[in-house]
């Protein structure tokens, strides 16, 4: 079960209240009726489907029926951060490669806060309060 | 091989057990092969059998970075039919099924194919149209099919709640009496065997980690047991399709969900057929064990880790549990999840791609077991003439483009 940080609810809220919506960050292109049929089915049916670090849509359907976006690990199903519509990501690919890099190291850093974003990684409850609070 | 017969399992059983003849070898990689298939599940490993059997090329490997079947071979709920609505789609399902009839015999090997029927339920009018559209379109397509009113899915179940009591009442059902249930490890393991003792290599614990590409040419597959040549192969790896593809250079429009089963403890025979319901959202059989096997939606994002989320566990055994208030006591014994790769028209890809040689089979969603058998059989006619076979040829990765969608949401979409 997801907990999942509403940036605009302010709110930790149970998974059952959003659905997913899609990959995010995907432009319409600004031409439609110039586009060939190769950049027109790119838009329509290609999405990018990492095992790994995901940008991806959600709503909150039965909370304030917002749009909003999360960086979300589709392999551990970890959330690393949620954000605004409009705004940009702070966690990538590197994110991943970091972590990885760490592990090899034989680091035991398992408490992290994502950069800028308002969901919290595997975060002590300290740290989770300190972000709530904010 | 040693071919299985009740003759052989008295003579095994006089010598209590002790020689029988392992199914297949675990041969070490040769340094080439006339054909790679990647991922040894049941549409791989069919693939290979067919590609021994019918068109003589036995230089073959099947490269499964696991063990075999173990992804979603494993993990589905068993179920077989052919009811699909389009031409295209009911052309290669009804191929699987004319495979399934005789697959036993042919493999040597109990799949135990039970053609015990399915039953596709109508809650709404608009349930009951689309039912009424798609056994028309069945039947113009020589696959058998019936509708049924509220009194005749009674009489063929009689636990279900048929009354207008329920909250979503049954108003009919769609029938198809050749559909059924197959055990899915047997079907794997059959083609395993079969493929094996027709010189296939099923080479596991072997990851493919990269490709080789020369010119536009697919030249080979790099592993974790070293390269491996050939200027054919065949990539058919469900949930990880579009990880090998990137490897390639490649991008397919697939997303991998999480879709999940679960299974009850064992009771004592008391539902003999199939029942799927789109509208409620679950479907349910029983096998000759006696557990229910219960499936329903995917997870709605997207995800690699083979297993699923609460809330949809929730909602199949409220599905089940509507139509089925008998079953509301039944305790779950296991739960799991597979990941399947969707398409936008929840239809196989089965296409050849910019590289020469490459070749995907993918996109199966939740829906591939049924197919195993046709999706092995016209692949492998594919990979050994260079050129599609002609039933594989309209589920091309060129329709995303070109808007030749085979939109098979209606029968495929949600409940398998």
């Amino acid at each position: 079960m997801f907990h999942i940080y509403c940036p605009y609810c302010e709110e930790l809220r149970e998974e059952e209240e959003f659905h997913p919506k899609g990959q995010a960050h995907i432009a319409r292109p600004e031409e439609p009726d110039a586009c060939s049929d190769e950049e027109w089915g790119d838009y329509l049916f290609f999405r990018d489907n990492p095992r790994g670090i995901h940008h991806e849509m959600w709503l909150h359907a039965v909370g304030c029926r917002k749009f909003f976006n999360i960086t979300r690990n589709t392999v551990s199903y970890e959330i690393l951060e949620t954000y605004k519509m409009g705004e940009q990501p702070t966690v990538g690919a590197e994110h991943l490669a970091r972590e990885e890099k760490t592990a090899r190291e034989g680091k035991t850093d398992s408490v992290q806060v994502a950069e800028g974003g308002q969901q919290t990684v595997g975060a002590s409850d300290a740290a989770q309060a300190s972000v709530k609070g904010a | 091989m040693q071919r299985y017969s009740g003759f052989g399992l008295v003579k095994h059983a006089l010598r209590h057990h002790e020689d029988w003849q392992r199914q297949w070898r675990n041969p070490t990689p040769k340094p080439g092969y006339d054909v790679i298939i990647v991922g040894g599940g049941g549409h791989g490993l069919a693939t290979a059998y067919y590609l021994a059997k019918e068109h003589g090329i036995t230089n073959v490997a099947v490269l499964e970075k696991g063990w075999l079947g173990g992804g979603n071979t494993a993990r589905n709920t068993t179920i077989v039919r052919s009811n699909y609505l389009w031409d295209e789609s009911a052309a290669l399902y009804e191929h699987a099924m004319k495979h399934w009839e005789g697959l036993s015999q042919e493999l040597n090997y109990n799949v135990m194919f039970s053609q015990r029927g399915v039953l596709n339920l109508g809650h709404t009018l608009q349930d009951m149209r689309d039912i009424q559209r798609r056994v028309n379109a069945n039947r113009l397509n020589g696959i058998d099919g019936e509708v049924l009113d509220a009194e005749g899915v009674q009489s063929l179940v009689p636990i279900m709640d048929c009354s207008k009591r329920a909250r979503y009442p049954v108003m009919g059902a769609s029938w198809q009496p050749r559909a059924g249930v197959a055990r899915h490890d047997a079907v794997a393991w059959g083609y395993a065997r079969a493929a094996d003792a027709l010189g296939v290599d099923l080479l596991q614990n072997t990851e493919v980690t990269g490709f080789k590409i020369r010119d536009g040419q697919i030249q080979g597959v790099h592993t974790n047991r070293g390269d491996i040549a050939s200027k054919t192969v065949g990539c058919v790896t469900a949930g990880n399709s579009s990880v090998l593809a990137g490897m390639a250079g490649l991008n397919l429009p697939l997303e991998s969900h999480p879709l999940q089963a679960l299974v009850s403890e064992p009771l004592k025979p008391v539902l003999d057929t199939v029942v799927m319901s789109n509208h409620v959202h679950g479907y349910i059989s029983q096998s000759d064990k006696g557990d229910l096997v219960i499936g329903a939606g995917i997870d709605g994002y997207n995800g690699y880790g083979q297993r699923g989320s609460y809330p949809t566990v929730e909602h199949t055994l409220q599905a089940i549990v509507e139509m089925f208030p008998i079953f509301s006591r039944v305790r779950m014994n296991r739960q799991w999840g597979g990941i399947v790769d969707t398409c936008p028209d929840a239809c196989p890809i089965l296409s050849k791609t910019k590289v020469k040689g490459l070749y995907f089979n993918c996109g199966w969603g939740t829906g591939g077991f049924k197919a195993t058998p046709g999706s092995g059989h016209v692949f492998a006619a594919s990979l050994a003439k260079g050129e599609m076979h002609p039933i594989a040829a309209p589920f091309s990765i060129d329709r995303f483009h070109s808007g030749a969608l085979i939109d098979e949401h209606g029968a495929a979409g949600v409940a398998h």
